[in-house]
């Protein structure tokens, strides 16, 4: 038996071929490693995420959830439910406590179950990937498997929203949250300090509003370089997509020469374990951490 | 005005504060506002066109009556849900969640401006996404591109084609998406069924209430 186990919310931009399928590649390296046995929930769906607000109204938002809390108590009694990406984390979080707080939500909550032929009786905890390494492993084992630290190597930890507000990692400030830069740190990589840590990279903006988010990136981007950094690494994979994928058309608006690659703590963690170049999910980046590539050949 | 517009501001008569804390997911909060502006200041949007009112101001006129000012408002569909404002407010009014309700609101009152972007994509996604039970990310950046009609698509997908490219190599955009493959959930009749009772029980609440 694995030394913990969860069921795993792999949310959408987590499986195979999405946005985010380098993060669930180099998560399950990780958790290999770690001896971690995620399980996931069999027949998830979608947690509706921050933007749908509009559409979907407040019932049918937690009724989503609650079938994902339904199928994961049901299936894998006694489970925590991980999720790897901070919007699905907070959605399914923020419908758990209203849910708990609110008999007639979870009245009519329980109605709309059964038409799935579900229902809820304990509502299990919600967990983000990053509060599990480090509330039930913590630093010291997560240092333990280290084979090749990532000595010399500069890391802007972007930590921004919703890994870190409304909830954050217990014991960690909203305006300076330290447990990234920590675990850069525990990988043998250097954390540079700069002015953007948390600052919003304009989420679901990127889409329908694409001008003001890159105005939010750039800062972003452009404090790190300030900071030193070489790198930039996030918990999340809208932050990871949104800091990413749009260097290209920022440098076109704005004359800027940005070519940072943004990477997963899990990709970090999965390198400095040992693991392959593809183990890590580097092959997924889009603009390529060549240095990292180097590292892991060797 | 639409039907249900005319029917709400007529059922409400004078008392706007009342048809929000009714009407709107969390707008019983707004009267808890004390006016000290922290939200606002922490907004990340704020320095960007099109942010006519910042939430302290929409609660101000929401209190004062200003049904259209606030109906008319731009500011709340410029929130990107970044819980900045949730997080400082010394009442610890859930900002965030206050400003989606209210846009939740003009939306569901046809008050919503037309062809707002960030409505479209609000609509978008969760049709999207309920309709397989996950998000098929290919169909959902088509439809999103494919908004203003055919021509601007074309021309905004040509622009973004590099950031597609460079995903469709990395593995992480899976063109099969668009044309049925991708993916989707098992019971997506047990959904679909679960989701309409949703709807059902919600309208009734709110139509029970005022
Ligand atoms: S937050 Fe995003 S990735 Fe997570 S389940 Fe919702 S839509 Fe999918
Ligand atoms: S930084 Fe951007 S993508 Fe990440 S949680 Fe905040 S808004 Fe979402
Ligand atoms: S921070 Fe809170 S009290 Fe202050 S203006 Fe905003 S909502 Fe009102
Ligand atoms: S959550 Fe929305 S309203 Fe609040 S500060 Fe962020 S963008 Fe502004």
């Amino acid at each position: 038996m694995a030394r913990k186990e969860y069921a795993f919310y792999p949310g959408c931009s987590s499986q195979k071929g999405a946005s985010a399928s380098n993060y669930l590649v180099s998560v399950e390296s990780m958790c290999k490693t770690l001896d971690i046995k995620m399980t996931e929930i069999p027949d998830w769906n979608c947690c509706g995420a921050s933007v749908s607000y509009a559409e979907s109204g407040e019932l049918p938002r937690h009724v989503m959830n609650a079938r994902n809390f339904a199928l994961a108590e049901s299936n894998l009694p006694g489970q925590d439910i991980v999720a790897t990406c901070a919007a699905c984390w907070l959605g399914a979080r923020e419908s758990k406590e209203r849910l708990e707080h609110s008999d007639r939500l979870m009245a009519d909550t329980q109605t709309a179950l059964k038409e799935a032929g579900l229902q809820i009786k304990v509502i299990p905890e919600v967990r983000h990937m990053v509060e599990v390494l480090i509330e039930d492993l913590g630093y010291d084992e997560l240092k333990k498997p280290v084979k090749k630290p990532l000595a010399g190597m500069k890391f802007a930890g972007y930590v921004g929203c919703q890994t870190n507000r409304p909830f954050g990692i217990a014991g960690e400030s909203f305006e300076n949250p330290m447990y990234l830069d920590k675990l850069i740190e525990t990988v043998g990589g250097e954390a540079v300090k700069y002015d953007q840590k948390v600052t919003c990279c304009g989420g679901a903006l990127a889409f329908s509003e694409p001008e003001k988010a890159q105005a939010q990136i750039k800062d972003i981007i452009e404090a790190a370089y300030d900071g030193g950094a070489e790198m930039i690494v996030t918990p999340c994979p809208l932050c990871q997509a949104n800091v990413e994928v749009y260097q290209g058309q920022i440098n076109k608006k704005y004359g800027t020469k940005f070519d940072i690659p943004v990477l997963y703590y899990s990709q970090l963690m999965t390198l400095a374990y040992g693991g392959s170049a593809k183990e890590a999910g580097l092959n997924g980046n889009v603009v390529r951490a060549r240095k990292l590539e180097e590292f892991a050949g060797k | 005005m639409s039907d249900l517009n005319q029917q709400m501001a007529e059922r409400y008569k004078n008392n706007f504060l009342k048809e929000i804390e009714e009407q709107a997911e969390m707008g019983e909060w707004v009267k808890m506002c004390m006016q000290c502006g922290l939200c606002s200041g922490s907004c990340p949007t704020n320095f960007h066109s099109g942010w006519d009112h910042p939430p302290q101001e929409i609660f101000m006129l929401i209190r004062a009556g200003k049904r259209e000012e606030v109906l008319n408002a731009q500011g709340m569909y410029m929130c990107t849900s970044c819980y900045n404002c949730y997080v400082r407010c010394p009442r610890k009014v859930p900002v965030t969640h206050v400003m989606h309700g209210i846009a939740e609101y003009a939306y569901r009152i046809g008050r919503a401006p037309k062809n707002q972007p960030t409505m479209h994509l609000s609509r978008t996604f969760w049709n999207n996404a309920t309709k397989y039970g996950r998000v098929n990310e290919v169909k959902l950046t088509q439809s999103l591109y494919f908004k203003d009609g055919l021509g601007a698509g074309i021309k905004k997908a040509m622009e973004m084609q590099t950031v597609a490219l460079g995903l469709v190599k990395a593995g992480r955009l899976n063109p099969l998406e668009a044309i049925g493959g991708g993916h989707k959930c098992k019971d997506l009749k047990g959904i679909h069924a679960m989701l309409a009772k949703a709807n059902e029980l919600e309208a009734q609440r709110k139509a029970a209430k005022g």
